[in-house]
């Protein structure tokens, strides 16, 4: 019985030799799902490890807030709000700097050390250098230093309190709470014109004229603690000194990037794997089930010989083990190669001091066992079907498939439909589950094209809307606090500015009912240009005295309708509480827009009209002026430079979107190739005899080949309406996952973007299934007249 | 061997050539072994004849059906079909060949199971110069009421005549039938033979069927036998039997 094993085994091996493009085919869409699983499922464990391991390390805080100035006596009333276990009190603000070498300002986030040792919330991790000890020392985020070529001892300069002071470098340190750095306004991390600096409290508090007072506040929270009710009372406690609303760790923006990255991986780990296991699945079902009834006479043989049962089951599933292993070892081949390229991607988008960016065994050991345990489901019934077989019946040729007539064959006479195109239905029909299925796979990779072309349709969209339409400036430039309006006329005399508007933003609490949500309010004056607020029609809208505008989303969390009243507690300005009537809504793609009439605002705050930033647009040949010119400007907290985000948005969108796209196309193929190769395979299997015999009756190979494409073609149309609808699914779900307080993606699709996915999915069916037809040419006529199938 | 002069008796005038074959000789190469199946077989085949190749497996006589047909080629030698050598054409017109002249029946009957008895006929009617209606091709096989019936709901006899009736709807000038009754038993053999004779009978289509089946060469107008890929004797049958009569 040893020797007969070893027979069986090569008969095994052989058979799988033979199969191997059939073979090849499953193991790369099994490959697909074990490499997805493996990258989303493995960096989601990384990131999240990784971030936990840091924050605890470096004692990330749970609650931030911050205020305009409140005394450092305070602290202690703060310290004890039940279940606050620690509590950090510092002065930030925001300075323009002037960087050798950087031909614009940078934007510096000052944050104060405190006068004796290490902070004890979010506590800095030291890359180089170290920690400064005179006022006019600072360290710098390590990410600001490396963009910019800053070392320890290196000087910078910058507006201070509205003096030009110099600043030398003493080290670079990494904190938990810039892990994702973004500067005020910005869409996208720019290390090089944003950095924090942190600075001896003393120093601080001379440039913000904060002595005794902080105006940022850090809370760790003990175990127990209610967050919501110790952000109320902070809240209480700070607001007759300017408190901006405390929030905790899901509003930090450096946290909720992540958080956004971590949510993402993780649905993708949930979401896609399935898929690829589900259809490998069905196409290992698909060609054992045709292995099985070609080796019928085999199976009876063997049985006869004296094999078992369970021996005969074992050797057919070990033929789908064997596809599982090669799909494995390509799957964690791509899968660890993919991984590697992401965890790069982190790097450059997260600032972590450390990184716990390795795929850990057990995902391996995961992705594995799902990619066996689909192989073994999708084989188990044809091998129970083999170890079921009696070697009696075995022996004997199976019965012709049966074929009845039914309506569609009354429909098929009547539409007087050629024989071959009457064979080709009938085959669909006869088989309708397996034609189903192969069907419902090509629509899955209809819809991964779909899923991912269809972001460039939705972002020219959001980018037309948000850059184009709404916001039309080329900088903004932020002052420190509001400013009378005559300011405008200081940066109206700057060089290269064409067209100027002032504009107000302040922070307010929007409520009605038990709803609330923090947001900023904008305000401005009717009829500006260049920064509009835009409906989803294209019209301009504008708020009206004593009302309001909400985008749609900060509308909907409120549950407010136009014609509702919202209480809106105002926390910069004049604060107080004020009823507003919503007067209109707006669909927007970034933030939660709400908007307010600028000279009505004043009214209510009862001062002279005052703005907090300027709107410009801007003579590029003046450029290189304006910045030096920025660089010396006092009480200028910030400048985005517009144009420049818009060209790096657009850069980084399109170079993801190419990479996503890539992998998806690639996706597409693989499970198109997998069904129609392995479908026209089988076909071409079992219609060997009858092709050959048609090819004796007189039919051209043109003739035989039409019923082989003809069929695969046929299921692979049928698939492409379900495909866009899927596909259409697909993108609106993925629209909503990716949908945030921060932005919205809409759902857009245009139909270019339906037809390139057809185009794909149908082109690569129709290269595998002719890549099969070459086979028709080689038929043995010959061997067809004697033999029986 | 040459068996060209051999002819049946009853014939009035000289009778047309069908198939001239001259020195054919096929070989083929299994691995390293080369079989020769057939050996320099000369032999004509004439108009109207109902001709049975006789002999052991592996004798050639499939072979030279196949050539015939014109599903394979020679290794040496030449084949005419009337006036045209066959031996030379390319694939296409070889397709063209068979779609115009030849009918098939094969032991297996080799029907399509996706289509109905009739839908298997119309594929030939679909494709050939001036068909019969397939409905007449059952009719003359006696199987007019079985049109609309699958291949997995008739008996493999029926199955054969709708293979015959598949082959002679073309109206073919040659029927070829590889081991036609192989299949079947003596009771649906004979309907096989019934059908097959019935069209030799009406239409003058020449017929050539091979068999191992010696009780068959009863109802043949020349029997030619194999053996080792020459042909070792033809004979002409001067009582013809019909096909009711044979039993085995």
């Amino acid at each position: 019985m040893v020797s007969a094993m070893h027979a069986i085994d090569r008969k095994l091996i052989r058979d799988f030799r033979r199969l191997w493009a059939q073979a090849l085919a499953i193991a790369l869409v099994l490959a697909c799902g074990v490499a997805i699983l493996l990258t989303s499922l493995g960096m989601y464990r990384a990131l999240e490890e990784t971030r936990t391991a840091y924050y605890e390390r470096n004692r990330f805080a749970d609650v931030f807030v911050s205020t305009r100035r409140a005394p450092l006596s305070l602290l202690r009333e703060l310290g004890q709000i039940s279940g606050v276990q620690a509590i950090e009190a510092r002065i930030a603000g925001d300075v323009i700097l002037d960087v050798p070498g950087l031909d614009k300002a940078a934007v510096g986030r000052v944050l104060s050390l405190p006068e004796v040792g290490q902070p004890v919330l979010n506590v800095p991790v030291l890359r180089s250098g170290r920690l400064p000890e005179t006022p006019f020392e600072v360290a710098v985020n390590e990410p600001f230093a490396l963009s910019n070529g800053l070392q320890p001892g290196d000087q910078f300069s910058a507006n201070l309190n509205g003096r030009k002071r110099v600043l030398t470098l003493t080290g670079t340190l990494l904190s938990p709470e810039f892990i994702y750095t973004l500067g005020p306004g910005a869409m996208m991390p720019d290390n090089r014109t944003f950095g924090i600096l942190w600075m001896q409290r003393a120093a601080a508090a001379a440039a913000f004229d904060m002595e005794g007072a902080f105006n940022d506040l850090s809370l760790k929270l003990d175990l127990y603690a209610q967050e919501p009710e110790v952000l109320d009372a902070v809240d209480t406690l700070l607001e007759p000194y300017g408190g901006l609303g405390a929030y905790g760790r899901n509003q930090q923006l450096s946290n909720s990037f992540i958080d956004a990255e971590i949510k993402q991986l993780r649905s993708m780990a949930v979401v896609l794997p399935p898929v690829f296991f589900a259809i490998s699945a069905f196409l290992v079902a698909m060609v054992l089930g045709r292995i099985v009834t070609l080796e019928r006479s085999e199976i009876g043989l063997l049985k006869a010989l004296g094999y078992s049962d369970v021996e005969i089951c074992i050797h057919y599933l070990m033929l789908a083990g064997l596809i599982a292993l090669c799909g494995v070892a390509i799957g964690w081949a791509v899968g660890t190669w993919l991984a590697r390229g992401m965890s790069q991607l982190y790097v450059e988008f997260f600032d972590f001091p450390f990184l716990i960016f390795h795929v850990s065994s057990w995902v391996y050991g995961l992705s594995g066992a799902m990619a066996i345990a689909a192989t073994t489901f999708g084989a188990a019934r044809s091998a129970l079907a083999a170890a079921r077989l009696s070697p009696a019946v075995a022996m004997q040729p199976p019965a012709p498939p049966r074929f009845r007539r039914t309506l569609i064959d009354a429909a098929m006479s009547w539409a007087r439909l050629s024989q071959p195109t009457v064979m080709i239905l009938r085959s669909l029909t006869r088989w309708p589950l397996r034609s189903a299925m192969s069907a419902l796979g090509l629509s899955l990779a209809v819809a991964a094209v779909m899923a991912s072309s269809f972001i460039t349709d939705s972002l020219d969209t959001l980018i037309d809307q948000a850059f184009y339409q709404s916001n039309r400036q080329d900088a903004v430039l932020v002052f420190a606090k509001a400013t009378p309006l005559s300011v405008l006329e200081d940066v109206g005399r700057l060089p290269g500015v064409m067209q100027l508007e002032g504009q107000q933003y302040h922070v307010a609490v929007l409520r009605h009912g038990q709803f609330e949500k923090r947001v900023s309010v904008e305000a401005r004056f009717p009829g500006v240009d260049l920064s509009r607020v835009i409906s989803a029609t294209g019209a301009v809208v504008e708020a009206s005295a004593g009302g309001i505008v909400l985008s749609d989303v900060l509308a909907e969390q409120l549950h407010l309708r136009v014609g509702d009243m919202v209480e809106a507690e105002f926390l910069t300005g004049k604060r107080g509480r004020y009823r507003m009537l919503v007067t209109g809504l707006v669909k927007q793609y970034f933030g939660l827009g709400a908007y307010v009439d600028l000279a009505y605002l004043d009214g209510l705050f009862g001062r002279a009209t005052e703005v907090t930033v300027a709107n410009v647009t801007l003579d590029d040949a003046a450029l290189p002026d304006l910045h030096a010119a920025l660089k010396g400007i006092p009480n200028l907290a910030a400048t985005n430079m517009l144009t420049e985000a818009r060209r790096s948005f657009e850069d980084t969108i399109s170079q993801n979107v190419t990479i996503m796209t890539t992998v998806y196309i690639t996706i597409a193929v693989l499970i198109t190739v997998g069904i129609a190769y392995n479908g026209a395979r089988i076909q071409m299997s079992e219609r060997a005899r009858e092709l050959a015999s048609l090819r004796i009756l007189g039919f051209t190979r043109w003739h035989v080949s039409y019923i082989l494409v003809g069929e695969t073609m046929l299921l692979a149309l049928l698939a492409q309406p379900l495909g866009w609808g899927i596909g259409h699914l697909l993108a609106w779900s993925m629209t909503a996952a990716f949908s945030s307080d921060l932005y919205r993606i809409p759902l857009v699709i245009k139909p270019a973007t339906y037809a390139s996915a057809s185009l794909v999915v149908l082109g690569a069916a129709l290269g595998s299934v002719l890549i099969v037809r070459r086979r028709l040419d080689n038929l043995d006529l010959v061997s067809v007249m004697k033999t029986r199938e | 061997m040459t068996a060209g002069p051999s002819m049946p008796a009853t014939s009035p005038t000289e009778p047309r050539i069908v198939f001239r074959t001259e020195g054919v000789t096929k070989v083929f190469a299994n691995g390293e072994v080369k079989v020769r199946a057939l050996d320099g077989v000369d032999l004509e085949l004439f108009s109207g004849e109902f001709a049975v190749l006789l002999g052991p497996s592996g004798s050639g006589k499939s072979t030279l059906l196949n050539i015939l047909g014109g599903l394979d080629h020679v290794t040496s030698g030449r084949v005419w079909f009337r006036d045209t050598e066959l031996t030379g054409m390319g694939d296409r017109e070889l397709t063209r060949y068979r779609r115009d002249h030849v009918g098939f029946v094969f032991q297996f009957y080799n029907l399509v199971a996706s289509l109905t008895a009739r839908e298997n006929v119309q594929l030939v009617t679909d494709v050939a110069a001036k068909p019969m209606p397939a409905e007449e091709a059952l009719d003359l096989v006696g199987l007019a009421h079985r049109m609309d019936h699958f291949p997995s709901q008739m008996s493999g006899g029926e199955q054969q005549r709708v293979a015959i009736a598949r082959a002679i709807a073309k109206q073919p000038e040659i029927l070829l039938c590889d081991e036609p009754t192989g299949a079947l038993d003596s009771k649906t053999g004979v309907q096989v033979l019934e059908a097959l004779h019935g069209i030799n009978d009406r239409f003058g289509t020449t017929t050539v069927v091979i068999t191992h089946n010696a009780e068959i060469r009863r109802m043949a107008d020349r029997v030619i036998r194999f053996h080792d890929g020459h042909i070792v004797a033809v004979e002409v049958n001067t009582e013809h039997v019909p096909p009711s009569q044979i039993t085995w």
